[in-house]
């Protein structure tokens, strides 16, 4: 069988026994899926622990991002507008425009540095919890 | 001046080719090794899911590092200064976007191509043509790209200056990398990237550490040294040297910028890499691994950048055979002679080798997985045959890219890179962002995005000045240079965005809440992906 037929499956059938939740949950219960067939996606997607997710994932991610933009565009159109203060020098011959794009280099470790902290205390623990609750953990 | 560049090669010919000749029989040798029987269309793919984080993210800096952003960009800064510190800074911010918008949910909802992210809540059969179209224009583009550069290394390492002579390299290089992408499948490929990428890094870092020794490690003193050895002085360090005399080239400038950091993260063998690896988790450690590593080298890039003009300066590069490309070169020669020389230029081969294979694997499981097996096959085609026809297509691929890379010899192969980018970022960053964060996107908004983005880009850079119209234009008699920007990116992206949300709003609502429901649970909890982990780990 191939990967797209079993995309195109639909969510569990009714009646049928849930699977074990967070809190009931033996070793056997970290096995890969016995059925990848059987999860009920839009169930999964209405649970308030996915809707958490959800809100978390993008209330870091999209301001995150907009704001990493906007700095990098700052920069780009002081470089092509604003040449007299990038080329004001700061110490020696090194100027704005450089210490500037040095400084590119400084947020962008920070933002991955805080990114991952942010996921691995704020989201892993919500995708380990659905996925427990899902069988697929690992 | 310690160099002479009218006595033709640079460095002796003997050294330079025997380091390098090593070094491939070194990565033939492990492509050999590792190759597996590539029994699964995954082995072949996506080396079965099995590379760790950390070895795929120095993959992917062996991906990304190619001959335009090592060379040309030590080039750029060497001639242009400060202008070419920009591409280092758009090179590296876009890693960000990378981190945090694309790779974890690419790696969560696909396998093997970027047509099975698009298309999967879609129509499937004309959204993965679409893909597939996207996908081996942008890699074709590219291709061209490296392939070209190798010509031009050529010249400048053996003093070769025939077309003829440069030709049978750029087919030599052709049939070394068709080796690796046959045997080897994307294990073999993975490995050349990380031997790649790590003497790359090893070498550049060495040098830099080095060059600012040299100086004391007094980075002002370096800039000044170098601001002495330019001809335009001063303004090596300013904003302007290439951009900003008009307020076109401002404009200009800004649209390459944006090019550059939308358009790397969505770059079809970038995004492929993702599926590599076992999770998402591995995906995301990949991403902070590239971002570390990208740091160090464009902060040493910089450095030999600068340095080149300090040491050998501007003329002596622009006037070298090839030209900004050889500031590297001519540096690493001035520092260790003959022998660094030929470790330096044996690197920025295996670069272009590696970076066409990873190009070509891209195109041909496009065509192989999206066109073959869904299209024609309607996913009923067994494993066997569509590996058959990714090692055919590989084979057509790369044929196809040594001659358009003999027919592009002597282009500067930092601008055709610019232009994959902007291909990259106008047709397909709209139609995976809307796919992956917009529930209403359906497939009449994701087929306008990507064909508006791609022909738009495609049709204003044919009317550029970039083809025609310039004495550096492809074709420099011709004259139909109506759009007045080198890089399109700034009015083909919005427009990509555009098209696709009205064509969201135009076209019939066909989107599946079930399917959207399991793409975004997947995308972001990886439930329902869990092919990756039923492969054994090494």
């Amino acid at each position: 069988m191939t990967r797209t037929s079993e995309n195109r499956s639909r969510g569990r059938l009714e009646g049928q026994p849930p699977e074990p939740r967070f809190g009931n949950i033996s070793k056997h219960s970290l096995r890969r899926p016995t059925n990848p067939n059987g999860t009920d996606f839009v169930a999964i997607q209405e649970s308030d622990d996915f809707v958490a997710l959800r809100r978390r994932f993008r209330w870091f991610v999209f301001p995150v991002t907009l704001l990493v933009l906007a700095w990098y565009f700052t920069y780009v159109a002081l470089g092509a507008y604003a040449e007299d203060f990038m080329s004001r020098p700061v110490f020696g011959v090194v100027n704005m425009g450089i210490v500037l794009g040095l400084l590119q280099f400084v947020t962008t470790a920070i933002v991955t540095v805080v990114y991952g902290r942010y996921v691995r205390k704020r989201i892993d623990p919500l995708v380990d919890r659905l996925r427990e609750q899902e069988g697929t953990g690992r | 001046m310690a160099i002479n560049f009218a006595a033709g090669a640079v460095g002796d010919p003997t050294t330079t080719v025997s380091v390098f000749v090593a070094f491939v029989l070194l990565t033939l040798f492990v492509v050999y090794r590792v190759s597996t029987r590539n029994a699964t269309a995954s082995d072949y793919y996506v080396a079965g899911g099995n590379i760790t984080g950390a070895q795929n993210g120095v993959a992917l800096a062996g991906d990304w590092l190619s001959a335009a952003s090592f060379l040309g960009v030590a080039g750029a800064i060497a001639v242009h200064g400060y202008d070419g510190f920009l591409y280092s800074v758009g090179f590296l911010v876009a890693w960000l976007i990378e981190l945090m918008l694309i790779a974890e949910l690419v790696r969560n909802t696909g396998r093997f191509t970027m047509g099975d992210v698009i298309g999967y809540r879609m129509r499937q059969r004309p959204v993965r043509a679409a893909a597939a179209n996207t996908t081996l224009v942008i890699s074709f583009f590219y291709m061209v790209a490296q392939m070209a550069s190798a010509g031009g290394l050529v010249a400048l390492l053996l003093d070769v200056q025939s077309k003829f002579g440069q030709s049978l390299v750029v087919v030599a290089v052709g049939l070394i990398m068709i080796f690796y992408v046959l045997v080897g499948g994307m294990k073999g490929t993975t490995w050349v990237q990380i031997i790649k990428a790590t003497l790359l890094l090893i070498c550049v870092s060495l040098m830099a550490v080095f060059l600012i020794g040299r100086f004391s490690y007094d980075f002002s003193a370096l800039l000044e040294q170098a601001t002495n050895n330019s001809p335009i002085g001063q303004a090596l360090l300013e904003p302007g040297a290439q951009y900003g005399q008009t307020s076109l080239s401002r404009i200009d400038f800004i649209s390459l910028a944006m090019a550059i950091v939308l358009g790397i993260s969505c770059l079809p063998h970038i995004m492929m890499r993702f599926y590599t690896v076992p999770s998402a988790r591995e995906a995301r450690r990949s991403v902070v691994w590239i971002t570390w590593t990208m740091i160090v080298f464009y902060l040493a890039t910089m450095l030999l950048g600068f340095g080149a003009t300090a040491l050998v300066g501007s003329e002596a590069i622009t006037n070298a055979p090839g030209g900004e490309n050889s500031a590297a070169l001519l540096l690493a020669y001035r520092i260790g002679g003959s022998p660094l020389l030929g470790v330096v230029a044996a690197i920025a081969f295996a670069t272009i080798l590696a970076v066409v294979a990873g190009l070509t694997l891209t195109a041909s499981a496009s065509f192989a997985h999206d066109v073959y097996a869904n299209i024609i096959k309607r996913g009923e085609a067994d494993t066997g045959s569509e590996i058959r026809v990714a090692r055919i297509t590989a084979l057509i691929v790369g044929v196809l890219s040594t001659v358009g890379g003999i027919a592009a010899i002597g282009q500067n192969a930092a601008f055709m890179v610019s232009l994959a980018l902007a291909l990259a970022a106008s047709a397909n960053l709209p139609t995976m962002l809307y796919s992956l964060f917009w529930r209403r996107f359906n497939t009449t908004g994701t087929l306008w995005s990507m064909y508006a983005g791609l022909v738009s880009c495609i049709v204003l850079i044919a009317f550029s000045p970039a083809v025609s119209g310039r004495p550096s234009a492809m074709f420099p008699s011709a004259d139909f240079d109506v759009f007045p920007l080198t890089n399109p990116g700034i009015v083909s992206i919005p427009l990509g965005f555009l098209a696709g949300f009205i064509g969201t709003l135009v076209g019939k609502k066909d989107q599946d809440p079930v399917k959207q429901a399991e793409m975004e649970v997947r995308s972001l909890t990886g439930i329902g992906s869990g092919l990756a982990m039923e492969a054994p780990r090494r």
